[in-house]
């Protein structure tokens, strides 16, 4: 049977160059990039060459990047790092209601700590308001912490105009998830005047367990993990050189297939939700509308229906999909997401997540939209 | 130290003429437990089995303490028919086990031995208090007792006590299907079921897609524990699917329950058949839900003429959930995964369903054709238990 993957954002296959770098680097380039001899100078130049893919991606410079075991790595030390290292100017931090785990874990465990944090709320498209975080800015915020791009149902905030507002009404750093946009929509770091910026490899069809923190030069953060110094000291322990290479071939492609990739996703997108809403009844989109959100993320409720058997009802005839989120499809309770936007309990229980990568394809689109007809139907038919 | 377990399995020696079966069930059973370990000899006599060690007490302790059928365990030391050598053994016997207070006990079956019981208590008594610090002896209650057995191929001295599983060895009472699903309570039954002798194949529901993956899943982890108290299990997984949808589409709504069961039952009562099992065993427990009122179950048992074992029948959800979390089901049991059981559930199902009406409703459903369909689909695995490290 053949596969129609539709869980990018979950994680993604990685591609046939990224798969020959990281098995490279295993096999023939394994050595310790802090060796003296000349198998670690090697490896060094290879991480030194994944630092200029993944920059380049974001416009950052190659000693901006620091390298992490993923994204969730990333998102924890932006927190912590700045909390520790700014602790005695301030104790406020402002993120919004609908980041991912890996940063409102993290804010419950600063606020244990003593930190204040304030959760800005989000409209029904997912946004949040910049009312709302001017008015939650003040003397002692510290850091203030957005997502580019919304994992369950893709909606993008003004980062521009929020990077504006930080810097001019506050001395708070301003952090950007941006593992859900990288690769995805365009933004430059220095131009958008972000400070710190969380990358993962695995959703741009790079390895698992290996992602990067942008950190904007002269910025000053405390590491999490200590020891033998490596990332300029500021992430110790031996460098997953693998990954690392994997993650920058990932990202050079992304970045040279930037605007077809982005434009065959939009399309696939665009085609998919208006004939999902079109041809089965009751359908709704859940976030922002097709046109406003990221390119590769639909969410998508159809009446009487819970996600979960639709999962696996598509799961037999090849196609995967997700409930709201991947990392809410274990629990019982609603996503935190669909929550915050208000919607009624069961578009919240019947929220699917189609999320498109740069290996899908617009054939693609009608055998999927006729197994989410088919199933839906047998779904009303019991 | 101890240079042997002794192992005591109470129950099955007040079985007459079926002993030596009893007991032979039970010494496979623990070489299947020991398996892994070094090999070792066991020996049966008196009514005990003497299990050699090999410095591994706790090792073998721990397995064996899965095994129905052990009563008790005490690690033995040994001497040689002479005084002073039992005192040395008793001496490490009593600073091996805790308290400030013992009496020795001792038992003279061989009695070429020069001391008499009495006069074996009071000199190791003397011995040990002027050997040891701290110590009193209470001959009322003491925190310890040292035993002592002077036997003809030497003296076993011990103290200590670990408590076995109790009940009959797995395979003595013959074979029993469990239905299971992914609860809390079924896995509980089956282990009930096991200490009183049943070995177990055990019967799943699948319902995919309305149910995932990960909750067959679970139901494997959950036999998985069961197969460490009786060696590999069988798990049959039925697929469910077209069954419920049928129902669902031609029965009231009220009935959705009974009739499930009852198609439960009739498959369960084939692949009995096929097991070579005379008994079906399900995690039922009265008034914990509609299906589980007397007259529900009544209803429910019509279809099958096999005896239906609820050892859970009585037990408070408390009761169920202490015993899973001793055995270690409790964990797997409450991962969020559904259970077909969970799924179209009516809001009000009916808990006192007449049989007539019950019988009225199936008439709608192609009852044989449906059952024979998932009697051709099952799918048979063999759940191995979890490897135990030394």
């Amino acid at each position: 049977m053949a596969i129609i993957y539709l869980d990018n954002s979950a994680t993604t296959a990685a591609l046939p160059e990224v798969a020959i770098a990281v098995k490279e680097m295993l096999t023939e380039n394994y050595g310790n990039p802090s060796s003296l001899h000349g198998l670690g100078i090697k490896a060094e130049k290879a991480l030194g060459e994944a630092r200029r893919q993944v920059a380049g991606l974001i416009g950052a410079r190659p000693t901006e990047i620091y390298f992490t075991s993923g994204g969730t790595e990333a998102n924890n030390w932006a927190l912590l790092g700045i909390a520790r290292a700014r602790r005695r100017q301030g104790r406020h931090l402002i993120t919004t209601a609908i980041e991912h785990p890996s940063i409102l874990a993290t804010c419950r465990r600063l606020e244990a700590d003593g930190f204040e944090v304030t959760y800005l709320p989000a409209d029904a498209r997912g946004v949040i308001r910049l009312a709302d975080l001017e008015a939650a800015l003040r003397e002692d915020t510290i850091l203030v912490s957005v997502m580019s791009v919304n994992n369950e149902v893709g909606s993008r905030q003004p980062v521009a105009d929020i990077a504006r507002l930080v810097h001019s009404r506050s001395r708070a750093v301003l952090h950007v998830d941006h593992i859900q946009g990288y690769g995805k929509i365009p933004l430059n770091c220095h131009e958008a005047g972000i400070d710190l910026m969380s990358l993962s490899g695995h959703k741009i069809h790079g390895p698992k367990g290996v992602g990067a923190l942008y950190i904007k030069e002269g910025l000053r953060l405390e590491p999490l993990l200590t020891g033998g110094g490596q990332e300029a000291g500021q992430r110790s322990g031996t460098e997953n050189t693998a990954g690392i290479a994997g993650f920058g071939v990932a990202a050079q492609l992304a970045a040279a297939d930037f605007a077809r990739r982005t434009a065959r996703m939009q399309e696939i997108k665009l085609e998919l939700a208006r004939r999902l809403v079109a041809e089965i009844p009751g359908a709704v989109i859940n976030g922002p509308p097709p046109e406003e959100g990221a390119p590769n993320i639909i969410n998508v409720s159809f009446p009487g229906v819970r996600a979960e058997v639709l999962v696996h009802m598509l799961e037999q005839r090849g196609i995967y999909v997700s409930t709201g989120s991947a990392c809410h499809s274990r629990r019982e309770s609603a996503s935190h997401v669909l929550q915050a936007l208000h919607l009624e309990r069961w578009r919240q229980d019947g929220a699917i997540r189609i999320s498109l990568g740069a290996l899908n394809r617009l054939e693609e689109v009608e055998p999927t939209v006729e197994a989410f007809k088919e199933c839906v139907q047998e779904l009303w038919s019991l | 130290m101890y240079t042997s377990l002794l192992v005591r399995y109470g129950e099955i020696s007040l079985k007459g003429n079926n002993r030596p079966y009893f007991e032979d069930k039970l010494l496979a059973n623990m070489r299947r437990a020991l398996a892994g370990l070094p090999p070792r000899r066991m020996r049966k006599t008196f009514g005990r089995v003497f299990v050699e060690l090999h410095d591994d007490l706790e090792a073998v302790a721990r397995r064996l303490q899965r095994v129905f059928g052990i009563v008790s365990m005490s690690p033995v030391a040994t001497a040689p028919l002479e005084l002073e050598a039992i005192k040395k053994a008793a001496l490490a016997v009593l600073k091996d086990s805790p308290g400030s207070t013992f009496k020795v006990q001792a038992q003279r079956p061989n009695k070429r031995f020069p001391l008499t019981s009495p006069e074996v208590n009071q000199e190791l008594g003397a011995y040990l208090l002027t050997h040891s610090q701290g110590q009193r002896v209470d001959v009322h209650h003491p925190d310890r007792v040292i035993h002592v057995e002077i036997r003809d191929e030497g003296a076993y001295i011990y103290s200590r006590i670990i408590p076995g599983p109790g009940g009959l060895p797995v395979g003595v009472t013959g074979r029993g299907l469990l239905l299971i699903s992914g609860g809390i309570d079924s896995p509980v039954a089956g282990y009930m079921g096991m200490k009183r002798g049943l070995e177990l194949t055990a019967l799943h529901f699948h319902s995919f897609p309305f149910t995932s993956e990960r909750s067959k899943e679970k139901v494997i982890d959950l036999c998985r524990v069961l197969a460490g108290y009786s060696g590999p299990l069988r798990l049959v997984v039925a697929p469910f699917t077209n069954i419920q949808k049928a129902i669902r589409q031609n029965c009231p709504q009220e009935f959705y329950v009974t009739i499930m069961r009852r198609m439960m039952f009739r498959i369960a009562r084939a692949v009995a058949a096929k097991e070579e099992a005379p008994a079906i065993l399900t995690g039922e427990s009265l008034g914990q839900v509609a299906s589980q009122t007397l007259q529900s179950m009544a209803v429910i048992n019509k279809v099958v003429d096999l005896p239906v074992l609820r050892p859970l029948v009585a037990w408070d959800k408390s009761e169920i959930i202490e015993v899973a979390r001793r055995i270690g089901t409790y964990d797997i049991s409450i991962r969020p995964y559904e259970d077909c059981c969970t799924l179209f559930v009516p809001k009000h199902p009916a808990t006192k369903p007449p049989l007539a009406r019950v019988e009225a409703a199936e008439k709608n459903l192609a009852v044989v054709e449906l059952v024979a369909e998932c009697l051709e689909n099952l799918e048979i695995l063999t759940v191995e238990p979890e490897a135990d490290v030394v």
